[in-house]
């Protein structure tokens, strides 16, 4: 019971040869035919009578399938073709089909052969699946098409001009009308242009919402000139790639941090090269939360300074996102961990992702108690996102030859700064920038398979964000400009 | 160079169809034109480059070659070695082709010939009517449910 896998199967039409050719001979027409396929294209954009144009296309249940015209004949109304890539394990399948002019009564034989390898303990169950849900369902469909005179013209008009299968999707995007508060954002009806050479289309199902789109809406980022698309974090589903794409296929989930802006969107086509596959225990409305704050922790913490065990870490704002998540991936590291926060509240969520210390603002200095906590040593490291109102204390909160890590200004820009001060403590000082730890496909995997390798030991974890649809993103914005939210923010299209 | 084609669908299950067309010899059991027919050389019926030799209703002669013959495929190939029709290089083959969906059988007959472009057309309708179309008729009647 082992070896090749032969199928014939035939039916006759009740319809000319003409006819039914007209149907089967464009390698990219199934979809609008065969119950089992929704959507088809042909790639390299490539005519579909082209001999060796492969047609990629999505199984109903959402497995994609691509397929390779192997010869093509309008003489003896024939065509074969093989499978290239399958979730099935149709090993060497190649196919033909045939059509044969019944001429006693103007009708017409359709004849589909099918061969490959299965394994041995698939083999009964791929024969099934060929006979019945490709081919007897094929000869079905058509004969259904057939059956209603509109049907066939409506079929006619469609498959008229070939190109207009890989046209544009519609997508719903959230447009920033002008700079200024929530109410410049505005729901619009857009295209996603078939992605080109090295982009990918993207139907988005979760969309992070950062301090950053805040930044570009009221216009002190100049990322974004309206009317322009907010936002640099996404997740969903790869609908289809252009050329040259290889590290993401269609049908893989994925996720990017990255810019340039744009995330606010239903669909979306974009470079390709910083698209990250989700592993399968992170959702993607998790993924939406996590992927620019998740990486940006990642590369603070390994590479702009290597944290290791017996370290004493300071981070500010240590209740926030990538506070909390600096907090616990430290402590997991083996440091011993200073968190600051601005009230009790968030003191307590602060204890909880790991902090061994907290300190209040409010309380005093808090480089005197950091130098208290260490025993008048300090800290080896400092993690600073708040800028002007902590820069010289985070100085003064290190131990000789600690390391100041700069990574925002959330309370104002630090201004101008004499580096001789640097000497008191022999500090280090990084001022990094994301784009320049995650702008290639190898950074961004780097950072994000130890994320994820991160998450999956349980090092950090993945807090549920709060979740509006698209359609509310100003509401969104609102809440993150009055701070009447913890945790992160995600749009759901 | 000229081509006929015919074909119809016969409702009865390939290899009993088969069964019939198969006798290279068998011309008179399933068609009205020919009358009566023979193996040269005392040859077997389906022994590849054999011979028949058989007699029109309207009193032609025809011989033809078996070239091929393929009980797998169904299908066998001949050529006319001498006829009054006036055909060069006639090749024709006779195909059964089982249908599936319904177990019924598809047969095709083809032919390729040279003649005299202003004998060409009645010869496409001589053949393709009157021998190759009357024929599968013949044998769609016989099997008729």
């Amino acid at each position: 019971m082992s070896g090749s896998v032969e199928i014939r199967r035939s039916t006759v039409l009740d319809a000319p040869i003409e006819t039914v050719w007209q149907i089967l001979r464009d390698f990219n027409g199934h979809e609008s035919w065969h119950p089992a396929v929704t959507a088809s294209r042909i790639e390299e954009r490539d005519a579909a009578d082209s001999v060796g144009a492969v047609r990629c296309f999505r199984l109903v249940d959402g497995a994609y399938v691509r397929e390779q015209l192997l010869a093509l004949s309008d003489r003896e109304t024939s065509f074969a073709y093989c499978i290239l890539e399958a979730p099935m394990q149709l090993r060497n399948y190649v196919a033909s089909v045939r059509l044969r002019s019944v001429t006693s009564d103007d009708t017409c034989l359709w004849e589909w052969r099918a061969t490959f390898d299965p394994p041995v303990s698939e083999r009964e169950k791929l024969k099934r699946f060929v006979t019945q849900d490709i081919i007897e369902a094929g000869f079905q469909a058509v004969r259904t098409l057939l059956s209603g005179e509109n049907n066939i013209r409506t079929r006619e008009a469609t498959v008229a001009p070939p190109a207009s299968i890989a046209a544009s999707l519609d997508a719903v995007a959230i447009v920033l009308t002008r700079h200024g508060g929530p109410e410049v954002l505005e729901m619009q009806r857009l295209l996603a242009p078939a992605p080109g050479r090295g982009e990918a289309r993207i139907r988005q199902t979760a969309i992070g919402v950062n301090f950053v789109d805040v930044y570009c809406r009221r216009g002190s980022f100049d990322l974004v000139t309206p009317p322009g698309v907010l936002g640099m974090e996404a997740a969903g589903i790869v609908e289809s790639v252009g050329p040259g794409v290889s590290n993401v296929k269609p049908g893989d989930r994925i996720g990017y941090a990255c810019a340039p802006p744009g995330a606010y969107t239903s669909v979306r086509t974009m470079r390709s090269d910083l698209l990250v596959r989700l592993p399968d225990f992170l959702s993607e409305e998790e993924a939406a939360a996590l992927l620019l704050k998740g990486m940006t922790a990642s590369f603070l913490l390994h590479d702009v300074y290597a944290v290791k065990r017996g370290d004493t870490v300071l981070v500010h704002a240590s209740a926030g996102g990538v506070g909390q998540l600096l907090c616990r991936w430290a402590k997991a590291l083996g440091a011993t961990v200073i968190g600051t926060t601005s009230s009790a509240a968030k003191a307590e969520h602060a204890t909880r992702a790991g902090c061994d210390h907290v300190i209040l603002y409010a309380r005093g200095d808090f480089a005197d108690a950091v130098m208290r906590l260490t025993g008048g040593r300090g800290a080896d490291v400092v993690y600073d996102a708040v800028g002007k109102d902590t820069f010289e204390g985070s100085i003064r909160a290190l131990a000789p030859r600690g390391h100041l890590v700069s990574f925002g200004q959330a309370s104002g820009d630090v201004g101008a700064y004499s580096i001789d001060r640097l000497a008191t403590r022999s500090v280090t000082l990084s001022r990094p920038n994301y784009g320049h730890y995650t702008d290639t496909t190898e950074k961004v995997k780097t950072q994000a398979d130890r994320l994820f390798a991160a998450l999956s030991a349980g090092l950090v974890i993945a807090d549920r964000p709060r979740l509006y649809p698209l359609a509310e993103a100003a509401a969104a914005h609102a809440d993150l400009d009055n701070r009447s939210t913890t945790g992160a923010l995600v749009l759901i299209p | 160079m000229a081509r006929v084609y015919s074909s119809t669908v016969v409702a009865a299950p390939a290899t009993t169809v088969w069964g019939v067309v198969r006798d290279f010899n068998g011309l008179p059991n399933w068609t009205k034109f020919v009358v009566e027919s023979r193996i040269e050389q005392n040859m077997e019926a389906d022994r590849v480059g054999c011979v028949r030799n058989f007699r029109l209703n309207d009193g032609g002669r025809i011989r033809e070659r078996l070239l091929a013959l393929s009980d797998y495929d169904m299908y066998c190939t001949y050529s006319i070695l001498e006829s009054p029709m006036g055909v060069e290089n006639y090749v024709a083959t006779l195909r059964l082709i089982p249908i599936t969906d319904d177990d019924q059988t598809f047969i095709e007959w083809t032919a390729d010939f040279e003649a005299t472009p202003d004998r060409e057309d009645k010869l496409i309708e001589d053949i393709g009517r009157n021998l190759f179309a009357a024929g599968l008729a013949a044998l769609k009647s016989r099997f008729a449910r």
